[in-house]
């Protein structure tokens, strides 16, 4: 055992230059992943420097947090139905059945992924707020609440349906139709081919699905906190006004943890349970992919619900833009540019410290993603596993958590970074990293490793052999995790909002303050602006990356 | 340029994470002369490729030494060997053009513009690629991203060639043609090469040396001719060609007895009388007639192969004689059923003890 870590250690120095890169990824996700949660966990159970659970009794003595645990679940696991529901649906007509208009409807519903997390909330207010467009001047009522549960559980499935639609699509694209055919050709009819054949194979991958919805409605924390009001506390938005507003760190740290153990649960049983049970049918291309198994009147009706959601984004968006030109949202509609003045003006800073945190952002971390996924795939070392975990480990956490870790550990010695640009950088870095790393590691797996092999054997060194040959082959990898990377950072707010300052600040913690003081319209400005920021960051980054590896679209791997 | 290898008590363990160990590759020594091409020949998992890797540096061997000239380069990285490595999958860079993959190397050795453009037109002209020389990998046919792949290596000049299984994913045709090239290359360019291969007719066409292996261990070294012809142990003779294996007698030091008959034979020294052998008959080297010979059997399967007939015969008191008749269209063949007689060439059989 030891002798084998000797012995891949010995081989790995032979390539000191990717050594000191592993060397110093690995102190980096010790540093900035594993050391801020074990933080937060060692302040969750000391008070004043004495050991103590009373933190962790305050949850079944206090209501209030109590419920906070309750609603975050149920919240959680509604929003989890709802989303593999839809996203079911949606990615069977869009991967499977012949119907008109299947790209624009797949791009449609994949918007709500590239935007900040509150167009829903906002848009929601303007819609069904106390002033809502539909509620009060359409319906006319005075007495509705969009606040609480239902609001949030909307706002919720709005976000994270397309989540779910995005990877239950791949899920039904690696089932081959022929098996369906090789169903109906025995004689089973739709129903039971449905049933008996095709739900059973994509049941890991929806249950995979549920769980992703589920950790990330866990974790979001700009819809409860826009939505849930004070009558329906919820986990991330607690733990947030219990260290802003009564500095009360120990309790902080502990919702903070205990909204930490449902979302690792479900990281782990989504990892290492479903995971293995992924049925893949597909070895080559796929053959024709149309299914058969639903009849005309069927495939309509699905068809009808796909586009009723992708009318419901559509009409999300809509609002935000109206409203962003509108003077005062349900009082007077006269078009107006102040807002973007305002943006503009006042708020001149807070966007170029956004663009600048994401631009430096952005690279570093999918370089770093694929270098990881690199070094995972096509290297043995001591501790591999251990590194994939905790490379990836970040994207199970939710954000408040990691917001309160490097408060609570970049604040004092050895290491202070509170109030610089390097916290909120180096929080997007490692927190950003796993979903390119995944992506990377997907890709790296089904390249021939010879190839990489020729390099080297051609006098490439591993740094060499990296840069030359396999970036450009995981350039889709690494086009997704540069693009992910980007998005995340413009839209951040979970941790971010405890990493900003008066130097450094973002446009979404400026999106919130201007909800919480009322200010929609600036609001829905701010949310165009980053909108658009993002669009055009993706046409840029598609052009570099494409123009990189200009050969690799035209080969088959 | 070229060097000789040298491999001395090479042994390569395989452990995995449960604790079992597998040994790859045991205890093996060879010696490869300077310029001389060597085949690595064995049916699959008997190490010949692992042996390979080791020699690239893909694989570090648990123990022994390997040394190209006089220089142990164990502890040399892979990019350091000079061994170019022609793989089974070709692995040509698929972002990069002809040109380019041929390239690629020379590039890493900050060669000068002028140069590399020289080198790699020079090599894609000796490999038949001209033309191409702008293509990307996926417009070429398999036996072009073969020569891509060779052309690769040879630009460098390397110290050492390495082949795995270079021709298998080609179509029998193209293969006879390739391994004519790959032979006339490397002769014309003197570079010590290692083939491996589980193909015992490309093994035979093209080697100077093979070196027969099987489990991880070597069974025989020696010229195509020699493995044949004097096979060191069963599985040689049966792995190479088709062979009738003969439990017979020593009788003297100048003949064996077989089923009650007594077989003199040219060659038959140092084995002690009433010591139980082996004779090895290859197919080919058994008379068949109507009248007359050493044994007597009745033809059980005839099969036409068009340059030969094959028939399975069954000699009462030995077994099945697997035989060969060389031009049966001319000849005419015999009938299942039909007794025939045979007889062994004395100087093609092989014993062993």
């Amino acid at each position: 055992m030891f002798a084998n870590a000797r012995q891949e250690l010995k081989l790995l120095a032979r390539d000191p230059i990717l050594l000191a890169l592993l060397a110093i990824i690995a102190a980096s996700i010790v540093l900035f992943v594993i050391y801020p949660l074990g933080k937060v966990l060692l302040a969750s159970v000391q008070v004043d420097g004495q050991w103590t659970l009373a933190e962790y009794f305050s949850l079944a003595e206090r209501r209030l947090y109590r419920n906070a645990l309750i609603n975050s679940l149920g919240v959680a696991a509604l929003v989890g139905v709802i989303s593999v529901l839809i996203g079911f649906v949606a990615a069977f007509v869009l991967a499977r059945l012949n119907v008109p208009g299947k790209s624009l409807l797949h791009y449609i519903t994949l918007l709500p992924i590239v935007s900040p997390p509150f167009v829903s909330a906002v848009s929601i207010l303007f819609l069904f707020g106390f002033n809502g467009l539909i509620t009060r001047q359409l319906l006319g009522l005075n007495d509705f609440s969009i606040y609480g549960f239902h609001g949030v559980v909307l706002s919720q499935v709005f976000t994270f349906a397309p989540i779910a639609y995005l990877s239950l699509r791949g899920v039904l694209a690696s089932i081959s139709p022929t098996l369906e055919d090789a169903a109906l050709n025995i004689g089973a009819t739709r129903w039971q081919t449905f049933w008996k054949v095709s739900f059973p194979l994509s049941l890991p991958g929806i249950a995979g699905a549920f769980l992703v919805v589920f950790i990330e409605s866990m974790a979001d924390f700009g819809n409860p906190l826009v939505l849930a009001g004070a009558a329906f506390p919820m986990l991330a938005p607690q733990a947030y006004l219990e260290i802003t507003g009564s500095f009360n760190l120990a309790r902080g740290a502990m919702l903070a943890i205990v909204l930490l153990i449902p979302s690792l649960t479900a990281f782990a049983i989504q990892r290492y349970y479903l995971a293995k049970r992924q049925y893949i049918t597909v070895t080559g291309k796929p053959s024709a992919s149309t299914s058969k198994i639903v009849n005309e009147p069927a495939k309509w009706l699905l068809y009808a619900l796909v586009v009723l959601f992708a009318l419901f984004v559509a009409a999300f968006y809509a609002v935000i833009f109206l409203g962003a030109f509108t003077k005062v949202w349900g009082f007077n509609y006269t078009p107006t540019l102040d807002h973007f003045i305002y943006v503009f003006d006042v708020g001149l800073d807070t966007v170029k410290d956004t663009l600048i945190v994401a631009i430096i952002s952005t690279p570093i971390s999918g370089f770093l993603g694929m270098l990881v996924a690199f070094l995972i795939v096509r290297r043995t070392f001591p501790g591999r596993t251990a590194l994939e975990f905790g490379s990836i480990l970040s994207f199970a956490v939710p954000g408040t958590v990691v917001g309160i870790g490097y408060i609570l550990a970049f604040n004092a010695q050895p290491v202070v970074l509170t109030g610089t640009l390097a916290i909120l950088v180096l929080c997007f870095v490692f927190r950003y990293m796993p979903v390119g790393i995944q992506s990377g590691i997907a890709v790296l797996r089904q390249i021939d490793p010879s190839i990489e092999e020729a390099a080297q054997n051609l006098g490439a060194d591993g740094l060499t052999t990296f840069r030359k040959v396999t970036l450009p082959l995981i350039a889709p990898a690494f086009f997704s995790g540069l693009v992910y990377a980007f998005v995340r950072a413009m839209t951040a707010i979970s941790a971010a909002i405890f990493l900003v300052s008066a130097n450094w600040n973002l446009m979404t913690v400026q999106i919130l303050n201007q909800v919480g003081s009322g200010r929609l319209g600036v609001a829905a400005a701010y949310s165009v602006v980053v909108i658009l920021i993002v669009l055009v960051a993706i046409v840029i980054i598609n052009a570099f990356v494409g123009r990189w590896s200009r050969h690799s679209s035209m080969v088959r791997y | 340029m070229a060097q000789g290898i040298r491999i001395a008590g090479l042994n390569k363990i395989f452990s995995s994470p449960d604790g079992a160990s597998v040994a790859a590759v045991k205890d093996i020594d060879l010696e490869i002369a300077e310029g001389k091409l060597v085949t690595l020949l064995g049916p699959s998992g008997c190490g010949k490729t692992t042996l390979l890797r080791m020699i690239a540096g893909f694989e570090e061997p648990t123990s022994g030494d390997i040394w190209f000239g006089d220089k142990r380069i164990n502890d040399e990285p892979p990019n350091k060997r000079d061994a170019a490595m022609v793989f089974q999958s070709y692995a040509i860079f698929p972002h990069l053009d002809v040109f380019e993959n041929v390239a690629f190397g020379l590039r890493l050795r900050k060669l000068s513009r002028a140069d590399i453009e020289e080198r790699v037109k020079r090599v894609l002209e000796q490999t038949g690629l001209s033309g191409l020389a702008h293509r990307s990998p996926s417009q070429l046919s398999g036996g072009q991203q073969q020569r891509v792949a060779l052309a690769r290596c040879i630009v460098m000049e390397p110290r050492v060639l390495l082949f795995d299984e270079p021709l298998s994913n080609l179509d029998a045709k193209l293969r006879e043609q390739m391994r004519i090239e790959i032979r006339e290359l490397q002769q014309r360019l003197g570079i010590t090469s290692i083939y491996v291969t589980h193909d015992q007719v490309e093994a035979m066409s093209i080697s100077d040396d093979i070196v027969v292996m099987n489990a991880g261990i070597v069974e025989q070294i020696g010229s195509p001719h020699t493995v044949y012809a004097r096979p060191a142990s069963r599985f040689v003779a049966d792995f190479i060609g088709k062979a009738n294996f003969i439990p017979a007698t020593v009788v003297d030091d100048r003949s064996v007895e077989v089923a009650g008959r007594t077989l003199v034979l040219p060659a038959l020294q140092g084995l002690e009388a009433k010591s139980r052998v082996t004779l090895v008959v290859r197919p080919e080297a058994v008379g068949l007639d109507r009248n007359k010979g050493d044994f007597t059997g009745t033809v059980s399967r005839v099969m036409f192969l068009g340059n030969i007939a094959e028939y399975l015969i069954k000699i009462p008191g030995i077994g099945y004689w697997l035989v060969d008749s060389p031009n049966p269209g001319e000849t005419g063949l015999f009938e299942v059923g039909q007794t025939i007689h045979l007889s062994p060439s004395r100087s093609s059989i092989h014993v062993l003890d």
